[in-house]
């Protein structure tokens, strides 16, 4: 086994010096596409989506059929470090890798998995999630989207709210109500193309400005009954999961990008004992530092937990707020050491990175808010996670 | 290190958390203090975890150890913190070996390993000397004296000092306290003419000595390490020791955080259980976030020590920081979602905020480490 992983690591050496082109070296995976940068849109990149999708190492553990590679969890994880190694990156990005696929491999029928999965694992069709609702948000199991049968196929009316990149996307993966005598047990789980007549996707302007975040409006909306994902009315289900595949991407898109301690140093500057000249700002940038890093910890602990089958892995609704009021801390403290620099909205008088960081530090408040509140995923905690009674 | 398997460590936290529910439940903190003793432990249990093997987890086997190295000797700490069984096993064989193991001669290492590791020796760190943790603020001082030295001073808390036969004494041969050049380890045993032990009655139930040492005469095999350099041998030993402490914190704050949680599923206050509230399930939920944390760093820097990795300083301090502040957190909600019956004698909570405390000035506390994370990172 072991040598039979050397060789694998072999051959992706190899076949990384043939085929990534050094001209993405350190770019990362467009997990927003509304930031597609030029070097995104190069036929350098193109060529390296092709690439990955056709080895099927995009989602390397899925299974051949589905468009994956079929590879062991220590194959993929060999696979990553080889990558890692020549500063490579993994371009199949996006909801569908994260969100939908795993949940489709879990509750999809042969035919779905093998419609729908391939194009997600080549990086050809881009997934939306429209699940929340103007009057459905912690309480997503109140959702009235409604959705009829109309014998050979559905017609779907209704609105969902903070559809992310709805206006970018291909395909959305949807929750409908089609039984309003049940809350949890009328929802169904359906697969929407986004080029069916009704569909209509609105951009949201939120406190850091644009944003990725949509308005989607369905009226009159025609959806096959072969799109419908699990069993009608059993929606619910399949959506837990997802959202159980969602907290656990946020968490680890959480990982810090942006190290404080050169921006400390450079902004603020140091004292003679070479300590940050701002002794408040130190102690809680030395605390949020500590955590940050016992955070990214986590994340590797779950990893690995998981990969081993082990019971003590630490549950996604904990990690997700963990990651969240971290992240969220880094933000508040990144502006604070920027002081005067951070005050500005756009203009040629700041610099690109303090713009950025100003930006990104108002929509991280959204971090404890989207893909279940912080309050929601205490009360995942509390009640599955610590077994405590009913509220 | 000898290859120790996954398995290996699981079967080795199994039967310490055996032990430990069946030989040493919290009872045993009590009756030591019901008996008012000086050594701070019972040696009949001492001995059974010694006859366990459990001395020589991180000694090779040249000095009789078992090699099992760090991952396992914190695991197995973890175990021992859930009831706060007190023992001087992190002093004798952590700390105390470490020194040797790190420091000592072929000639040193004989004499003491295979006694520390029998039970037959108990051996202690002797640093503290102010009120803060501050390895380098060593006062006591080693005057040269013939081929020898001669020392003179106070030295406390020394943690089971009053059990100890084997004192691994920082002293300073130059230089001004505060300053890390100047400052030598010594092997003193305790039973040395001019060694005075003075009982120190602590909070958590263990017991601790203040020792005035009066012109105690050591000889040349006695320095251990480098004259005038034991500061870098000193923290390796400190984080070594800071590490496993941070693991037995890890286990005692996780049984603190279970015991809450069972409360809140059992105490019934208007007509339902109190664990049925929202505002104190999200305390609770919160609670676990941060405990996750500290496991991760503690579990972390064991894997660094087995490693040897160059980060083993920072990932320690981490480590300690996050455990002595997580200890603490927990202990003041277990007293508080306990409500009155957490302040009586007769409950337990009191006695993991005791030892929350202590722990957490053991080895340098949150801010100590916090500070010393900062100077690392070059901030």
């Amino acid at each position: 086994m072991e040598g039979d992983l050397a060789a694998f690591r072999t051959q992706v050496r190899d076949w990384l010096s043939a085929n990534f082109p050094p001209s993405l070296r350190g770019l990362t995976p467009l997990t927003n596409p509304s930031e597609a940068s030029e070097r995104y849109e190069s036929a350098d990149y193109h060529r390296w989506v092709r690439a990955v999708g056709e080895k099927g190492w995009g989602v390397p553990t899925w299974a051949i059929e589905y468009g994956g590679a079929g590879l062991s969890a220590d194959h993929a994880e060999a696979l990553a470090q080889e990558f890692a190694k020549v500063d490579a990156f993994n371009p199949i990005a996006g909801l569908g890798v994260m969100m939908l696929g795993p949940t489709m491999l879990e509750f999809g029928t042969e035919e779905q998995k093998r419609r729908h999965l391939p194009p997600i694992a080549r990086g050809e069709i881009r997934w939306c999630q429209g699940f929340s609702e103007p009057g459905s948000g912690s309480d997503l199991a109140s959702l009235q989207t409604r959705c009829e049968d109309k014998g050979d196929h559905w017609l779907v009316n209704g609105q969902k709210i903070w559809t992310s990149f709805a206006h970018l996307s291909d395909w959305c993966f949807c929750l409908v109500r089609t039984d309003t005598t049940r809350k949890q047990g009328g929802i169904s789980f359906l697969l929407i193309d986004m080029r069916t007549p009704g569909v209509e996707a609105r951009p949201l302007k939120l406190i850091n400005g644009a944003s990725h975040f949509c308005e989607l409006f369905l009226t009159d909306v025609t959806v096959p009954k072969e799109e419908t994902l699990g069993e009608v009315n059993g929606g619910w289900t399949v959506a837990k999961r997802l959202l159980q595949h969602e907290r656990n991407g946020l968490s680890e898109q959480r990982k810090a990008t942006l190290d404080l301690v050169p921006l400390a140093r450079e902004y603020v500057g140091l004292d003679a004992a070479g300590r940050l000249a701002d002794g408040d700002l130190r102690q809680r940038l030395l605390d949020h530092l500590i955590l940050d890093r016992a955070y990214a910890q986590t994340i590797a602990r779950r990893a690995a937990a998981v990969e081993h089958g082990s019971p003590n892995a630490p549950a996604v609704s904990t990690l997700k707020n963990l990651g969240a009021r971290i992240a969220q801390d880094r933000g508040d403290l990144a502006v604070e050491i920027l002081g005067n620099r951070s005050l500005g909205w756009e203009g040629e008088l700041y610099r690109d990175e303090e713009l950025g960081i100003v930006h990104e530090w108002l929509y991280s408040k959204c971090f404890s808010i989207y893909g279940g509140s912080h309050e929601v995923q205490n009360n995942i905690t509390a009640k599955h996670v610590l077994n405590l009674p009913d509220q | 290190m000898v290859a120790v398997t996954h398995e290996d460590r699981e079967m080795l936290v199994d039967a310490a958390r055996a032990w430990v529910r069946e030989r040493a439940p919290t009872g045993v903190l009590r009756k030591l203090r019901s008996q008012n003793g000086d050594l701070g432990y019972d040696p009949d249990l001492y001995a059974e975890m010694v006859s366990m093997g459990w001395a020589g987890m991180i000694v090779p086997e040249a000095y009789s150890g078992h090699d099992f190295g760090f991952m396992g000797m914190g695991l197995l700490a973890e175990e021992l913190g859930r009831n706060l069984t007190p023992s001087p096993l992190i002093a004798s064989a952590v700390a105390a070996a470490s020194a040797l193991l790190l420091g000592g001669t072929e000639a040193q290492k004989g004499q003491w390993l295979p006694r520390l590791v029998d039970g037959s020796s108990v051996g202690t760190l002797a640093l503290e000397e102010a009120a803060r943790h501050d390895p380098a603020n060593v006062a006591l001082t080693a005057a040269r004296s013939g081929d020898g030295w001669l020392i003179d001073g106070w030295k406390r808390p020394v943690e089971f000092g009053m059990a100890a036969d084997l004192l691994v004494v920082a002293a300073r041969t130059s230089g001004r306290p505060g300053e890390a050049s100047g400052v030598s380890l010594f092997l003193c045993e305790a039973s040395t003419e001019g060694v005075e032990r003075h009982p120190l009655k602590q909070i958590d139930s263990r017991a601790a000595a203040a020792i005035r040492f009066r012109n105690v005469a050591a000889g040349p095999a006695q320095l251990l390490g480098a004259l005038d350099r034991g500061s870098g041998l000193l923290d390796q030993v400190l984080d070594r020791t800071r590490v496993v402490l941070a693991a037995e914190m890890l286990g005692s704050l996780q049984e603190a955080f279970a015991r809450t949680v069972d409360y809140l599923k059992i105490r019934k206050q208007f007509g339902r259980h109190i664990g049925s509230f929202q505002a104190l399930q999200h305390r609770a939920a919160d609670l676990l976030g941060e405990i996750e944390l500290a496991r991760s760093s503690v579990y972390s820097a064991l894997a660094a020590l087995d490693s040897g990795a160059e980060d083993v300083p920072l990932l320690a301090s981490v480590a300690k920081a996050l455990a002595g502040r997580t200890f603490g957190h927990v202990a003041r909600e277990m007293i508080q979602m306990h409500g009155g019956i957490g302040m009586t004698d007769e409950h337990d909570a009191g006695l993991y905020l005791k030892r929350a405390h202590i722990a957490d000035m053991s080895g340098g506390n949150v801010a100590f480490h916090r500070e010393r994370f900062g100077r690392l990172l070059g901030v």
